[in-house]
């Protein structure tokens, strides 16, 4: 059933606000992960703005959803995600990745709301799991005894860092367990730092390979949001095992005259500062 | 005589009935008396992930970060060397409650040679920030090291190592983490151990006592953060070191108490330890002997240190 057009316009201005918050963040920074950044926005603007049960004003709350932003290079938009929710004050975005700030170049705990300190790729997926398998410790259980987790864990993966052999240990034992109430979503944005996927570590077919690894599988466009939130409501349905979705993804999506290109880790020139505003206006 | 793994085992048993955040992680290791009680218990809190120490450890931060207290427990080698990353940024550096329990600790175990003895743990833990490092030296030292990580909040690595080892200490014996033992006191020279090699220092201690050498002995079961104060106090009433461990005096104990004395009391130190080799299969007196670890070393070290002063 197709969803209310208000919430998918509702998230579309959600996900433009935090693409544009972000650009003003690397541009205080004077770099960041634009690329990365701009692929998961739809996906993070769907997770934070709806889908999710969280509070802003009570970040420790023990039933919290959580986000695990795996590929957590790409904080940008996650650190921006947090201010548009109230997390805390977009003053801190000045000071984005200078010494001393809150909101250093990956994502830490230590900025209300972020649940992993990221930058050691492939381990994201592990952590996710380990919240996922707290959730269900002293759960309620239902008629059939099995426990009814006390939230939901959300884990953002990129395709690049899914070269880590870790990621893959993460997927057997979220199996073994019949982890629930984990929900992995690749980031597919077809490049990796230096190159794109094909080039450097071909992995496809991707979804096969969840498949082998008897995971429940989906596979959308990660910028339609009637797909990313017909997904996420999928993902809820599925018992007894993890659920991946395969999102594909557009590097620098929101920015035109950036996409398709592998802008990984750089600098916003004044042009391209200027250039980003005005597609993000 | 009693393993250190078994004298930690029946203290987790107290502490789980105690404590009902205690989670117990596995990488398809030898669950023993805790982990048997655990499944029959508490069934949902223990997990074995099979052989994958990354997953292992950063598994344990996610339950850690989800309000419970995991203890992780798999070959010390292999969470040290396959999972260093995992420790580093997973667990220390958030300051995690996560407890990184080394099973089979140290050089001195028999059998499984050279792959498998670890030669490079304290080297490897104890530059870690935010990390506690601790290293019991009995079977009652064990217990009690156990109880206090478990109430301490933060991430420690705790080594247990495989052999059977003599009970030093006694069961009311007062024990505070981050503060050396003292076991007895002398002016002649101090030896600082740490770990299952103990009681080849009290040994040590005795024939050199025989010999009109009165040593200080230090149990260092606290290997990070180290207590200086007490190294400091030795070096200048003693002016003399030797250091005692079934590890790799490169930036072992040896390492760290020689780190303490240059900058502020610098007397001679002697590092008795494995010198820059790999282990390999034996019995632990054959190893002992081939690594240079018996009291007739340790009274060597100390005598060459004495001349020395």
């Amino acid at each position: 059933m197709a969803h209310d057009e208000k919430l998918i316009q509702k998230l579309a201005e959600k996900a433009r606000i935090i693409r544009r918050d972000a650009v003003e963040m690397i541009k205080a920074g004077d770099s960041g992960w634009i690329g990365g950044s701009f692929s998961q926005a739809d996906i993070i603007a769907a997770l934070m703005f709806h889908q999710m049960k969280h509070d802003s004003k009570n970040p420790d709350w023990e039933d919290r959803d959580r986000l695990i932003v795996s590929k957590a290079h790409c904080c940008e938009t996650v650190y921006a995600a947090f201010g548009e929710a109230g997390y805390f004050s977009k003053e801190l975005y000045k000071s984005y990745g200078h010494m001393g700030a809150t909101l250093q170049a990956h994502t830490e705990r230590i900025v209300p709301g972020i649940e992993y300190s990221g930058g050691s790729l492939g381990q994201g997926l592990s952590f996710a799991l380990g919240e996922a398998l707290a959730a269900r410790i002293d759960a309620p259980k239902d008629s059939s005894g099995r426990p009814v987790p006390r939230y939901r864990v959300y884990c953002i993966i990129g395709d690049g860092e899914s070269n880590e052999g870790q990621i893959w240990e993460a997927v057997m034992a979220a199996l073994h367990y019949k982890v629930d109430n984990l929900v992995a979503i690749l980031d597919h944005n077809k490049f990796q730092s230096s190159g794109t996927i094909e080039e450097r570590m071909n992995m496809m077919p991707w979804v096969d390979k969840w498949k082998a690894f008897a995971w429940d599988t989906a596979e959308i466009n990660g910028h339609d949001f009637e797909a990313i939130l017909t997904a996420l409501e999928n993902a809820d349905r599925v018992k007894g095992k993890p659920h991946i979705i395969i999102a594909h993804t557009t590097k620098c999506k929101g920015v035109p005259s950036f996409e398709h290109k592998n802008l990984h880790f750089c600098k916003l020139s004044d042009e391209m500062y200027a250039e980003a505003l005005e597609a993000l206006k | 005589m009693k393993a250190m793994y078994q004298a930690y085992n029946e203290e987790m048993i107290e502490l789980s009935k105690k404590n009902g955040k205690i989670v117990l992680l596995y990488g398809d290791f030898p669950r023993g008396a805790a982990g048997e009680l655990f499944q029959k218990e508490h069934p949902d809190r223990i997990y074995d992930v099979g052989i994958a120490e990354a997953n292992l450890i950063t598994t344990a931060a996610g339950l850690a970060g989800g309000g419970y207290l995991p203890f992780t427990h798999c070959h010390s080698i292999f969470a040290v060397g396959r999972a260093y990353n995992q420790i580093r940024q997973n667990v220390a550096f958030d300051k995690l409650n996560v407890k990184i329990v080394l099973c089979n600790s140290g050089m001195l175990w028999s059998f499984m040679g050279g792959s498998h003895q670890i030669i490079e743990e304290i080297a490897a833990m104890r530059v870690i920030p935010n990390l506690v490092l601790v290293s019991p030296s009995d079977p009652i030292s064990t217990k009690k090291m156990t109880r206090a990580i478990a109430e301490y909040t933060g991430p420690v690595a705790l080594r247990i190592s495989a052999p059977p080892v003599p009970t030093v200490y006694r069961d009311d014996f007062p024990f505070e983490l981050g503060k050396a033992v003292t076991l007895t006191d002398g002016s002649d020279a101090t030896i600082i151990s740490t770990g299952m090699v103990l009681s080849d220092v009290l040994e040590a201690a005795d024939t050199l006592a025989k010999e009109g050498i009165k040593v200080r002995l230090l149990d260092m079961h606290t290997l990070k953060p180290i207590d200086e104060a007490a190294i400091i106090k030795a070096a200048k009433e003693t002016g003399a070191i030797v250091t005692v461990e079934d590890s790799s005096i490169l930036g072992g104990l040896g390492g760290a108490v020689a780190e303490v004395t240059a900058e502020n009391a610098p007397v001679p130190v002697k590092r008795v330890g494995i010198k820059d080799r790999f282990g390999q299969s034996g019995t632990v007196p054959e190893l002992k002997e081939e690594y240079e670890l018996t009291a007739r070393h340790i009274v060597q070290a100390v005598r060459e240190s004495v001349k020395k002063k």
